[in-house]
């Protein structure tokens, strides 16, 4: 077996038991790196910094204090600003913005051993769901379809993550979550991520897309190894006011996959008009998996998910557009500055040359529906519909436990198969409502479509439930004994 | 709802973003579309219902009042595009 | 006192005025609203900023406690409504020093609500001014525009400091009404210890709210003049612009609401607007932050930590210290004169024994006499006066036990002032004891009488006049330590007998 292979949970034993070093292990991800570089995964890779790091891990496992990541190869969402390596975001505004800081999340990781290969490429502020807004060339997912070259998108905004992950560039990578951006990739390259719930991931350092919805997470190629990831992930941060205070549980030590007394919900209104039969038949598999694996299963009802698009299409672009407002030209990032410009030239040149069109989109959506008398009918009332929605999920779980439902309407799709922004949006149809109550949640691969890509199924669970989510996840991973690779 | 070049126009105005003549009629049309899309909200009777205030409940925490942070005039000038004496510096500003 | 209102007298008849200040007050803390950088004055540009105040990205606010602190402190001096719930918003707009590109406020939900401030002008007018709201708000960098030709220079260091901005309700009828709002409500500040009330570093600056209208008529069309940031100009903005107004209206024009500035160097008003750019700020609550909440016992907490505000010490200076009404005023002006005041009083009712209110006329004397002559001389506030309280005390009391005379306290005080030494050392040093030993000045009379035997002559012939000559001669030949009564009184007897 080779050493890109093992899980995260393999690498340790392995390293434990000195069959290989981290160096070793750090020595083989980079040469996969290398290889795969056509995919576009990474905007920046750090061989160097893994290289040290390796050494690190393997000096602390030699004197027997190595954290809990110790030479674990990750990849870093160019999302999370590292410290001394560049951070773009995957927009041109932030090309060659190097911060002097790290974020909460990823200095956690490094702290617990984990070594950084490199900065993962993404839709351009975490706006797609296809990573082909990104500013640094789109990523290329390493599946294709059956009897098909076209190339595939690895899904958005965290596609890089997920192609490095599914490609074995890296045993696991950070993700961040708004609208479905760690789940609907995770589905469309075959590996498992979890969005926990709002509050338990730091915020610090990750550059903001939409404050209240953003969520870090882990992605990897199975259940126990997003446990791990996400163990070292979470935490209260005293700088991210909206951090949760609550104690951090070990969720891989935690994890029985045993349902046995559990109820899992299954929300009707998730079953859409023309939903594709693969992904219908493959969601009642999951119910029948989770049945075997001890759990009950019962209809529930969530009567606002038809409005969690539009409230999140209202909801998330508002906070972009006053979010991304720092973004100026002046303290950092790029500056265009027309001839003989002033202020006002400089920021409206720097902007327009700065962000990409879908970018630009919504902050203009997000202008929009703040402005002066748009303001309550928009903003207000989305925030309304969004305690509805809220209260929708409180209310299915006092009949049950978890929830399953697909995580994406389909497969992967094709480059510019979804030109029409709407079209794209529709993407996130089943990861959003959970998004807007903050719930966690998380996808795991369960399947192959007709064209034998990967279809994921999501697990939503009550607030701070990531356990009970994990280990419904681990039902599946076992009952679905998804092996396929691309 | 239709959006109009006006608007357009006015919009990015606020956002402080650029945009070519070539540009409106597009962007009129795109976000009309989306606005028309996302106008189904009013549908939904939310009388007495709060807007969200917190996705999951939690207590603001208060910071004690003292100095932890500044000191690192390096640090908040490292990426400048243009500093000068410990200053940002932009195209003039004029009151 | 009812005053006929205060009118501009236009060509067309007069016309009142109403206004209303939108004061921003820095908020004394040792860091930011929402940073731990520091907050002191003039420190090296950008030196005290955090990543946070720079706005860079990821970066998140955290509240610092002491802020709402002290805005309840304020609000609850001001007799108003505290709201145990309020919430931050963004307040959207691009400008070099405005990093976030949006300001952290409160608009929709304030910290404070509806409270009032008693006033009185120089001329002894009263009124009640309304307060609106008070809200927490980061208060913004600074742009240097005379430094280069072509570039401004942004400065962070007061990007984030806490403001609260206090609305007043449009209540104010005249300049001297608002020049008294802004003192009252400076020393209101100063005395809560919310605000350091240092105009000069623009800890407190006033947007200016003007408008006119017919007597008794609907309000007209506001203006604001921005950030006028002493009492001075504040009242000469009120009055430029009243009169501004009126001129255009009766020239037939109308007045546009609009954002001003004052010139200080030429007292005129005019429009900020550089082009025709309609400000939106779409509002809407801060994402990263979460409702403030609090309960009754905090806001107990904060009203039991309140000093005795303005009003209440002047009441107990006149009705409890017997003090007259000016004397009050000019002890209770200032929170650090009236903290040196009353430990000065202590200490001298504790040294002789006495209530305070017995003591209190020759201590507030004294402050607002000597002393303040003194620190006036020396261009000292009290806080740093060479003479503590505790020696001011010592040298009271030797006064009102008799051991000094008026003239030879003030031969001590300025000699404590010079060597900084008590008044008793520097008594017995210099041997400055008062003489009342009617043995000793007897023997001088004597001898004065038989030095000048043609001047007791006159005077027994009539010639009354000469008694201050003899007064004069005796204590001269004490030194100036003879007790002037006991001069008197012997000089009367010797020169009957
Ligand atoms: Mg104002
Ligand atoms: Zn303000």
């Amino acid at each position: 077996m080779m050493l890109t292979d093992l899980t995260i949970a393999g690498m340790k034993r392995g390293l434990a038991a000195r069959d290989f070093s981290a160096t070793e292990l750090a020595t083989a991800h980079l040469s996969a790196m290398e290889q795969a570089r056509g995919l576009n995964a990474f905007i920046v890779e750090t061989p160097e910094i893994a290289t040290a790091q390796a050494a690190a891990a393997d000096a602390a496992l030699a004197r027997g204090n190595a954290g809990p990541l110790a030479g674990i190869p990750i990849g870093i969402k160019d999302l999370f600003c590292t410290e001394s390596v560049q951070t773009t975001a995957g927009s041109k505004i932030l090309q060659g913005f190097i911060p002097q800081y790290e974020s909460t999340v990823s200095g956690k990781l490094l702290g617990a051993g984990a070594v950084m290969l490199g900065k993962l490429n993404m839709d351009e502020f975490a706006m797609g769901s296809s990573n082909e807004t990104s500013a640094y060339g789109r990523v290329i997912s390493p599946w294709k379809a059956r009897n098909s070259n076209r190339e595939l998108v690895p899904g958005g905004s965290s596609g890089g993550s997920a192609a490095a992950v599914a490609a074995r560039l890296v045993a696991g990578a950070t993700g961040t979550d708004t609208g479905g951006s760690i789940r609907q990739p995770a589905s469309f390259v075959g590996i498992s991520g979890i969005k926990p719930t709002y509050g338990r991931c730091s915020r610090w350092g990750v550059v903001a897309f939409a404050s209240s919805l953003d969520q870090a997470g882990p992605m990897a190629r199975s259940v126990e190894d997003c446990a791990l990831l996400l163990t070292s992930m979470c935490g209260y941060d005293a700088r991210d006011s909206t951090s949760l205070d609550v104690p951090v549980p070990d969720f891989a030590a935690g994890l029985t996959g045993d349902l046995r007394g559990k109820t899992i919900g299954v929300p009707k209104e998730y079953r859409l008009d023309g939903m594709d039969a693969t992904i219908a038949a493959l969601w009642e598999q999951g119910l029948a998996w989770l049945r075997d694996a001890g759990a009950r299963t019962v209809e529930v009802s969530l009567p606002h998910t038809r409005y969690a698009l539009p409230a999140y299409y209202i909801i998330a672009p508002a906070e972009a557009s006053s979010n991304l407002a720092r973004y100026d030209g002046v303290r950092y990032g790029l500056r265009v500055t027309p001839p003989g410009g002033n202020l006002a030239d400089m920021y409206s040149a720097t902007r327009a040359a700065g962000f990409g069109p879908e970018v630009k989109r919504r902050i203009m959506i997000g202008t929009y529906v703040l402005s002066a008398g748009f303001y309550d009918a928009y903003y207000t009332q989305a925030q309304r519909v969004r305690t509805l929605i809220a209260r929708d999920f409180e209310l299915a779980f006092e009949k049950c436990d978890l929830l399953l439902t697909p995580t994406a309407p389909s497969a992967a799709f094709a480059f510019g198969d979804k030109a029409d922004p709407l079209a794209m949006y529709l993407n996130d149809v089943f990861t959003v409502p959970s998004s807007l109550a903050g719930l966690p949640a998380m996808s795991v691969p369960a399947g192959l479509s007709p064209d034998g890509l990967p279809l994921g199924l999501q697990i939503i669970g009550r607030p701070l439930d990531e356990a009970g989510v994990l280990d419904a996840g681990l039902a599946i991973e076992r009952a679905a004994g998804f092996t396929a690779r691309p | 709802m239709s959006v109009t070049p006006e608007t357009v126009l006015k919009i990015a105005r606020l956002a402080r973003i650029g945009i070519a003549d070539s540009e409106v009629a597009p962007l009129a049309a795109e976000l009309s579309t989306i606005l028309g899309w996302i106008e189904q909200l009013g549908e939904v009777d939310t009388q007495g219902v709060a807007p969200m205030t917190a996705v999951i409940p939690n207590h603001l925490a208060w910071r004690a009042d003292v100095v932890t942070d500044g000191g690192v005039q390096a640090k908040v000038l490292a990426n400048a595009p243009d500093a000068t004496s410990g200053f940002f510096a932009v195209p003039k500003v004029i009151e | 006192m009812t005053a006929t209102p205060w009118t501009v007298k236009g060509a067309t008849g007069d016309w009142e005025i109403v206004v209303g200040l939108e004061v921003h007050a820095q908020v004394t803390a040792n860091s930011k609203l929402f940073s731990g950088a520091a907050t002191t004055f003039g420190a090296e540009p950008n030196s005290q900023v955090s990543l946070v105040d720079a706005a860079m990205p990821g970066m998140l606010p955290v509240l610092n406690g002491e802020c709402v602190r002290q805005a309840v402190r304020t609000g609850l001096a001001l007799g108003a409504h505290i709201h145990k719930w309020s919430r931050f918003d963004r307040k959207n707009y691009f400008y070099a020093d405005l990093p976030q590109g949006y300001q952290i406020s409160q608009l929709y939900h304030p910290i404070v609500g509806e409270g009032e401030l008693p006033i009185e002008t120089e001329a002894g007018e009263k009124a009640v001014i309304g307060i609106e709201r008070i809200h927490l708000e980061q208060d913004a960098g600074k742009s240097v525009h005379d430094l280069h030709p072509t570039m401004s220079y942004v400065d962070l260091n007061r990007s984030g400091c806490a403001l609260m901005e206090i609305v007043s309700k449009p209540d104010i009828r005249s300049p001297a009404q608002a020049g008294a709002y802004v003192a009252a409500l400076r020393q209101l500040l100063r005395y809560v210890g919310s605000c350091d009330g240092n105009m000069d570093e623009g800890s407190m600056r006033a947007d200016v709210n003007v408008s006119v209208r017919r007597p008794g008529a609907e309000f007209g069309t506001r203006t604001e003049t921005k950030n006028v940031n002493s009492v001075r100009f504040i009242m000469a903005t009120v009055e430029i612009e009243a009169k501004r107004q009126v001129e255009v209206i009766e020239a037939g024009g109308t007045i546009v609401q609009e954002t001003r500035l004052f010139d200080p160097s030429s007292f005129t008003t005019r429009s900020m607007r550089s082009k025709e750019d309609a400000h939106d700020y779409r509002y809407f609550p801060d994402p990263d932050l979460l409702p403030v909440e609090f309960d009754d016992a905090f806001v107990a907490d904060c009203l039991a930590s309140l000093p005795e505000l303005p009003l209440a010490k002047r009441a107990r200076y006149e009705t409890a210290l017997g003090l007259t009404p000016y004397l009050a005023n000019v002890l209770m002006a200032e929170k650090e004169t009236a903290a040196y005041f009353e430990t000065l009083l202590a200490a001298c009712a504790t040294a002789q024994g006495r209530p305070e209110a017995d003591v209190a006329r020759a201590a507030a004397n004294w402050v607002s006499g000597d002393l303040f002559g003194a620190l006036k001389r020396l261009g000292k506030p009290i806080e740093a006066s060479p003479i503590s309280p505790q020696a001011g005390a010592e040298l009271l009391t030797l006064s009102a036990d008799g051991t000094l005379s008026g003239p030879l306290a003030k031969q001590v005080f300025e000699a404590m002032l010079e060597t900084g030494e008590g008044a008793a050392a520097i008594v017995e040093a210099r041997g400055l004891k008062q003489v009342s030993d009617t043995g000793a000045i007897d023997a001088a009379i004597a001898a004065i009488f038989a030095a000048n035997a043609d001047k007791l002559a006159q005077y027994k012939a009539g010639k009354e006049a000469l008694f201050g000559f003899f007064v004069g001669q005796t204590m001269k030949a004490m030194a100036g330590k003879a007790n002037p009564a006991v001069v008197n009184d012997r000089l009367k007897a010797m020169l009957a007998g």
